[in-house]
């Protein structure tokens, strides 16, 4: 591809012309043994190509298909024009975090799946993605910052439980605002699963370092090393500490096991530990630092979500000579992005589909040495369409020393328990309205997995910017 | 950082005392809770129980032998030096109530995390016997907190230089074949509850020990510090750290514990080369 001509003297029929632009990588070969990015990030030239394929809609699907309403065509054509100024802060008027959601949004199903674009054949949607983490990316690059004036202090204070998308999304908006806001954060370190969940070569460390950066230029308080619900409940914050409102983005942060005799021994661990080790506690670089994780030899993943593909090519970095990922259904159900399936693919990530855990086997000395499976094979769909795996079976020893089980997360009660009042749902997570997250307990209000369970990013941003509102209005006044 | 206001090293410097400024931590703090320490950048997440928590001054003090890289790195802080994070109170508080006699059975460090259960114990009502074990009598720690804190002090030391010559469990033996027990609270090191928790099952006494599994964040998220209680898995750090000794599968614990064995020697040799 040349880029002979400005993107803006183009036609509309050259436009239409371009093909999408590929997102430039780092060799599978090169990246698999060493922790940084994989994507590259487009060049100007590249992402004004890639931008002028937008054909503009007057009505525009995208807009609607993103959680937090980002006016996509209007950053598009101001990058196309070479208004990168403009483009970053067309894109901060909805999200506080577009460096990271350039990266980690499921855009496929999201603004990309509507685009008109890509709905003619043998066509594809615009990389509104790669474009969003072009433009935010150039920002943190030249310095840019997001300069907004804020208003005069109303004298109001918020409390924030958890630094992760939703709790930086409320904080970001409330503080915008001219109200106090503190964010209380478990770690020692503020990002939430940002930090210890997506490995740094998928979002790097730096770029959560530089959001949480940009909300403390706002005038946000961040607080490590706080546990609400044992340092601190959510009655003291309220009644003790003097805050208006409280919420409550903690996350589901607890991790399901498979309950499967085995699961105890040296060697099996949650993906969350798993992660946490490499990515928080920065285990890769041990014994620099001090935080140790076993390598393994043989490695599989059980469970095929993009936490399972993450701990995977966390685990091909390792220097494991192999990696499975076991999962009981097929390929076409896994929950994970397509995109992640392919990198771990091209990683030499191996994949064991129809595929059921039923034992994890030790050796004398209580160290992981296989996992005995049973192969599964599709029935009759169920009522949500979705076919159930059926065991066969038929038995299959798969030979390792390091488990990694990614089925899941749960809401962590550690908060919930001590606080009373707030209304849970059958799974432990909080009950809160869908439009304005406010919960059963007055002036508190939650977002993020700890209401949805386990979900994405910026849906956790999109519930966090619609509590930040209704917690506005009420601060200015407006009844519980 | 987390301010350290006084040190002082035990049983010939190879236990470490550190009273630390953590008003929060100590307002809120009960017997039987830890805390996670990271002594700097590098630092990995260490959880200790506490020792003592001065509410009125704002300070927690932890207790710990130096055993491997973290433990060592934290024994160099001086005063006014410092943790570069702490957090906490973590963990279930013991369950304190008047029960009649209790007998507090500690082992090596485990007698400092001990300590302020028994006091708790005493100050509740009960008649508390205490039964203090180490190697020898130097490596006896809290002898004087102890001893205040129990209506009787009993030593134990394995090569007979002070009180009974012999293992906490000939000790425990004794008293619970003279005195009607209502409950046994051990803590040290796993081999220690095992037997003791083995003893008291002949008794029918109700026992309980508190575990200090590997942990990563103490707050339920890794799972790392599972233990298997009653053949449920339970978190140490939520669930925890006391339980049942009679349900503990201290077997499977102590594989756990030597999970990081040959990460662990390695990151402390890599210590020891920076040092020379």
């Amino acid at each position: 591809m040349t880029y002979e001509v400005d993107a803006k003297y183009l036609t509309k029929k050259e436009r239409r012309a371009i093909p999408r632009q590929a997102m430039p990588e780092q060799a599978a070969n090169i990246r698999n043994k060493d922790f940084s990015e994989v994507t590259l990030g487009f060049g100007l030239l590249e992402a004004q190509y890639e931008a002028a394929r937008c054909i503009q809609c007057k009505d525009p699907a995208c807009v609607a298909g993103c959680p937090v309403g980002i006016n996509i065509p209007g950053f598009l054509e101001q990058i196309v024009e070479g208004d990168l100024h403009g483009a970053i802060k067309t894109v901060w008027d909805k999200t506080a975090l577009p460096a990271v959601c350039g990266r980690v949004c499921p855009q496929e199903i999201q603004c990309e799946e509507v685009c008109v674009v890509g709905k003619k054949k043998g066509r594809e949607s615009v990389g509104i993605g790669n474009l969003e983490m072009f433009i935010a990316d150039w920002a943190r690059d030249t310095g840019v910052s997001n300069e907004v004036e804020i208003p005069p202090k109303t004298g109001k204070k918020i409390a924030v439980v958890g630094s992760g998308p939703a709790g930086i999304t409320v904080a970001g908006d409330l503080a915008i605002k001219g109200h106090e806001v503190t964010i209380y954060e478990a770690f020692h370190r503020a990002g939430g699963v940002l930090l210890y969940g997506i490995p740094e070569f998928r979002l790097a460390k730096d770029i959560v370092d530089y959001e949480i950066e940009q909300l403390k230029s706002l005038g946000v308080n961040i607080v490590c090393n706080t546990v609400v619900g044992r340092t601190v409940d959510v009655d003291e914050l309220i009644d003790e500490m003097g805050y208006d409102a409280v919420f409550i983005g903690v996350g589901a942060g607890l991790p399901n096991f498979l309950n499967i005799p085995g699961e105890d021994l040296n060697g099996v661990f949650s993906a969350n530990e798993y992660l946490t080790r490499a990515n928080l506690m920065k285990a890769f670089d041990f014994p620099k630092y001090d935080t140790p994780i076993i390598p393994g030899k043989n490695v599989a993943i059980l469970g095929a979500g993009n936490v399972a593909m993450d701990a995977a090519r966390t685990a091909v970095r390792l220097g494991a000579r192999s990696v499975s990922i076991v999962y009981r259904r097929t390929k076409e159900q896994s929950p994970s992005r397509h995109i992640e399936i392919h990198h771990a693919e091209q990683e030499g990530v191996q994949f064991k589909f129809l595929t059921s855990p039923l034992e994890f086997i030790g050796d004398a000395n209580g160290k992981l040495v296989g996992i005995n499976c049973e192969k599964m094979e599709l029935g009759e769909p169920d009522e949500g369409g979705r076919s159930r795996p059926i065991p066969t079976g038929e038995h299959e020893y798969i030979d390792c020393d390091l488990a990694i089980i990614a089925i899941g997360t749960s809401a962590n009660p550690l908060l919930t328990r001590t606080t009373e009042n707030l209304e849970l749902n059958q799974w432990g997570n909080i009950e809160a309205d869908t439009k304005t997250g406010k919960t059963t307990k007055k002036g508190v209000w939650a977002g993020g997995d700890i209401t949805l369970g386990q979900a994405t990013v910026i849906l956790a941003m999109g519930m966090g910017r619609d509590a930040a509102n209704s917690i506005d209005a009420y601060l200015k006044g407006e009844e519980w | 950082m987390y301010k350290i206001v006084k040190r002082e090293e035990m049983a010939h410097k190879t236990i470490i005392l550190n009273e630390i400024e953590a008003p929060q931590i100590a307002k809120k703090a009960k017997p039987g809770q830890f805390v996670m320490l990271i002594a700097d950048e590098t630092g990995e997440r260490i959880p200790l129980t506490m020792a003592e928590v001065d509410k009125e001054k704002g300070t927690i003090t932890i207790i710990y032998m130096i055993i491997g890289k973290s433990t060592r790195l934290f024994s160099t802080l001086k005063v006014g030096e410092g943790y570069k994070d702490i957090v906490g109170p973590l963990g279930q508080p013991t369950h304190i109530e008047k029960k009649g006699t209790v007998v507090c059975v500690g082992g090596g460090t485990g007698t400092a995390v001990l300590h302020p259960i028994t006091r708790g114990m005493y100050e509740a009502g009960n008649r508390v016997i205490s039964i203090v074990g180490a190697r020898n009598t130097d490596y006896i720690i809290m002898r004087d907190q102890m001893a205040a804190a129990s209506d009787e002090l009993r030593i134990c030391t394995d090569d007979g230089s002070e009180g009974r010559h012999g293992f906490v469990t000939d000790e425990l033996r004794e008293v619970l074949e003279n005195n009607e027990v209502a409950e046994v609270v051990a803590i040290g090191p796993v081999p220690m509850m095992k037997f003791v928790s083995l003893l008291t099952k002949e008794y029918n006494v109700p026992t309980t020990v508190s575990l200090n599994p590997i942990m990563i964040d103490g707050t339920g998220m890794c799972g790392g510090c599972r233990v298997t209680i009653g053949g449920k898995t339970k978190f140490a750090c939520v669930d925890g750290p006391e339980f049942d000794g009679h349900q503990v599968d201290y077997d499977g614990l102590m594989r756990r514990l030597q999970a990081y064995r040959v990460e662990e020697e390695h990151s402390d040799n890599c210590m020891f080369e920076r040092e020379a």
